[in-house]
């Protein structure tokens, strides 16, 4: 087992250098067009390729259900024709090096022996894989040794009867979800099960599933290659962006499906948060969920009334801002019957000491910034998702707005466009209030809270313009004033996009923690 | 397919030879299921001199799954829960590394090497995990002490 680790550890050390190699093959390939003219584009597609244009953006490509099994494929195809064994073996290689080809092969060249032997397919007694009836055969699984019984043993020869045969691959395809690695029944039998084997012994109604393991692992194996998330979403998407990239540059994709997500973390579309920040602020917020409670505790409505007072400093003498109402903070009576000069209700001073409000003071400050930038990011969200089902409302209203103007279908598209913005414009302002509550103040966190407010302004523009009634958009010179925020708003998130991640790419932000 | 015919094997076995120090039956005789063994604390480890009653559970899909192992007896040890429940911790009944070939046998002898070497790596209790790492003495002191208290003499 040990020899084992070393062997796969030492691979994925070298995973960079592979992976460079390939893109590069890849870019020589297409500058060529060597390639023979491809039969039927829809199968052979390789995949959208997004175009690099702005700093924010970055390369990637969408894969389909059938370019993953091609790409998977292909590969089997070389390794077949270089090395000169079976494409089963081939496949098996394969996804014992986590589809790293050029490892593969060099390993297979230096030490044939002993890449066979870790990917299972040691010294073999030659054969296709069958079914067997052995006389005197006991099964030592279900210790069944009936006349008759099949049984069924991969290279290593270690022998079981069909029946536990099947439970097994039956338990590891449905229950576990293997099928790449699916070792012999035997204990401490390293051996895989080949896929020619498993053809012989796996159900017909397991096929499909063990297939589509099979395919899964080509996708979970790549470091550059990630499922979309959304779902019932079968496309992958290839990215060139690494883990150790995740400080500098927000990878943010989008599916052909329409979904677009960070590829380092696949959480939903967080520009210009960087991931680590995501994941610290997401935390907190679960954390913090306790600040309702404190905000329960702090805040009280006044007895007369009914507005929302916060408790300020430790004092309980309150003062109402709305009614001028005075009263005890502790026992909510009025503040007249506690008497004269320094009084505190007792209950009060039962409870803390003045090194306790002297705490409350200082987390409260704290606490306070916290809010400051959770209430702009809560509130963004929340908008967002009173949006969930614009699409069918931007629809219906472009629908009412011809029959009020006679506008056409097309031209009363802005409102569409106007709808797409304000839902990609809300989504990046929830994330800048996540990335300033980290910023460290300075020059350039004034500077990023400028263009923040900036598009703040325009989206809450834009939005109230949305909103209005029908009657009022078919004027003419609100669609103009529509079209212009539109392309406002979109200008005002690249530019802030642009910026933050420009200097994230340079290193410049200073946070006020450390990631 | 049923495992009655395996698990009869295992427990035949098993019974009529026992690893050393292990006394092997069924809970209740109706019941394949439930195993009740009693295991003498393993020499060379601070647990020598306890009685330790454990309890094996066989699932239904027993061979295709590993049975369970719970210490009814307390013990203090980094790979099994200081609890009522006694949950142990142990390579061979790891789903990954089970197989249906793999025997009981084995299991029994794995739970007894268990207890004279720990695996703090893969512990299911930190403090005695964080003793029998750094401070070999007073971890055997103190399993002495639990062995004592809920293993002798019960
Ligand atoms: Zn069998
Ligand atoms: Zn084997
Ligand atoms: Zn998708
Ligand atoms: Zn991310
Ligand atoms: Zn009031
Ligand atoms: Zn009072």
């Amino acid at each position: 087992m040990d020899s084992e680790d070393d062997f796969m550890s030492g691979l994925s050390s070298e995973e960079d250098n592979v992976l460079q190699d390939e893109s590069d093959d890849e870019g020589s390939a297409d500058d060529f067009g060597f390639d023979e003219p491809e039969p039927d584009p829809d199968v052979s597609q390789k995949g959208t390729v997004q175009k690099k244009k702005r700093s924010f953006d970055i390369n990637f490509k969408v894969y389909h259900p059938g370019d993953i099994q091609a790409q998977q494929d292909e590969l089997i195809n070389e390794v077949n024709m270089i090395l000169d064994i079976r494409k089963e073996d081939a496949a098996i290689l394969l996804r014992h090096f986590r589809w790293n080809k050029e490892r593969l092969i060099e390993d297979y060249m230096d030490r044939p022996k002993k890449v066979l032997e870790s990917a299972g397919l040691g010294p073999s007694t030659s054969g296709p894989p069958k079914l067997e009836v052995i006389p005197g055969f006991t099964c030592d699984i279900c210790c069944e040794d009936e006349a008759g019984l099949e049984s069924f043993a991969i290279k290593c020869g270690h022998r079981y009867c069909v029946n536990c045969y099947r439970q097994y691959l039956n338990q590891k395809i449905k229950e576990e979800g293997e099928a790449a690695r699916i070792q012999c029944p035997q204990d401490g039998c390293n051996r895989i099960i080949d896929s020619r084997s498993l053809d012989v012994l796996v159900t017909s109604d397991l096929q499909q599933r063990y297939h589509d393991l099979l395919t899964r692992t080509y996708v979970e194996d790549k470091e550059y290659l990630k499922w979309c998330p959304a779902p019932d979403c079968e496309n992958a998407i290839e990215c060139g962006v690494r883990r150790k990239d995740l400080d500098k540059v927000v990878p943010t994709v989008t599916c052909d499906c329409k979904h677009r997500f960070c590829f380092g973390c696949i959480l939903a579309d967080h520009q210009p948060a960087p991931c680590d920040l995501v994941k610290k602020w997401l935390k907190k917020c679960a954390d913090d969920s306790e600040t309702a409670n404190w905000i329960a505790a702090n805040t009280k409505e006044c007895p007369k009334c009914n507005s929302t007072i916060e408790k300020n400093g430790g004092c309980n003498h309150m003062t109402c801002r709305k009614c001028k109402h005075e009263f005890c903070w502790m026992c909510m009576g009025l503040w007249s019957e506690h008497g004269t000069s320094w009084y505190n209700c007792n209950r009060f001073e039962e409870k803390s000491g003045s090194d306790a409000r002297d705490a409350q003071a200082k987390s409260r400050v704290s606490l306070e910034r916290y809010l400051h930038y959770y209430n702009r990011y809560a509130n963004h969200e929340q908008s967002a998702k009173l949006d969930k089902d614009i699409y069918q409302k931007t629809e219906k209203k472009m629908i009412q707005l011809q029959t009020a103007s006679g506008m056409s279908w097309i031209e009363v598209q802005y409102l569409n466009s106007a709808s797409q913005a304000l839902q990609t414009c809300r989504q990046t302002l929830k994330w800048t209030y996540a990335f300033a509550f980290y910023l460290a103040r300075n020059n350039l966190t004034a500077m990023f809270e400028d263009n923040q407010k900036d598009l703040e302004l325009a989206v809450e523009a834009l939005s109230e313009m949305f909103e209005k009634p029908v009657t009022e958009l078919a004027d003419t010179k609100l669609k103009v004033e529509i079209m212009d925020k539109t392309s406002y708003c979109n200008k005002r998130r690249v530019i802030l996009l642009q910026d933050t991640a420009d200097n994230l790419a340079n290193g410049v932000w200073s946070w006020s923690i450390s990631f | 397919m049923s495992a009655q015919k395996r698990i009869a094997k295992e427990l035949a076995e098993v019974t009529s030879n026992p690893p050393a120090g292990m006394i092997i039956g069924l809970v209740d005789e109706s019941n394949v299921h439930n195993w009740d063994i009693t295991m003498d604390g393993p020499e060379g480890s601070p647990y020598v001199g306890g009685k330790f009653k454990l309890l094996l559970t066989l699932p239904v899909e027993y061979p295709f799954k590993p049975p369970t192992i719970n210490f009814k007896t307390r013990i203090w040890h980094p790979n099994v829960t200081f609890d009522e429940q006694g949950s142990m911790c142990i390579g061979i009944l790891k789903g990954d590394t089970w197989k249906p070939s793999s025997r009981i046998m084995n299991v029994l002898i794995a739970t007894q090497n268990l207890l004279i070497e720990p695996v703090p790596d893969d512990a299911l209790e930190t403090s005695s995990a964080e003793l029998f790492k750094n401070n070999r003495p007073l971890y055997e002191k103190e399993a002495k002490k639990y062995t004592a208290q809920y293993a002798i003499g019960k």
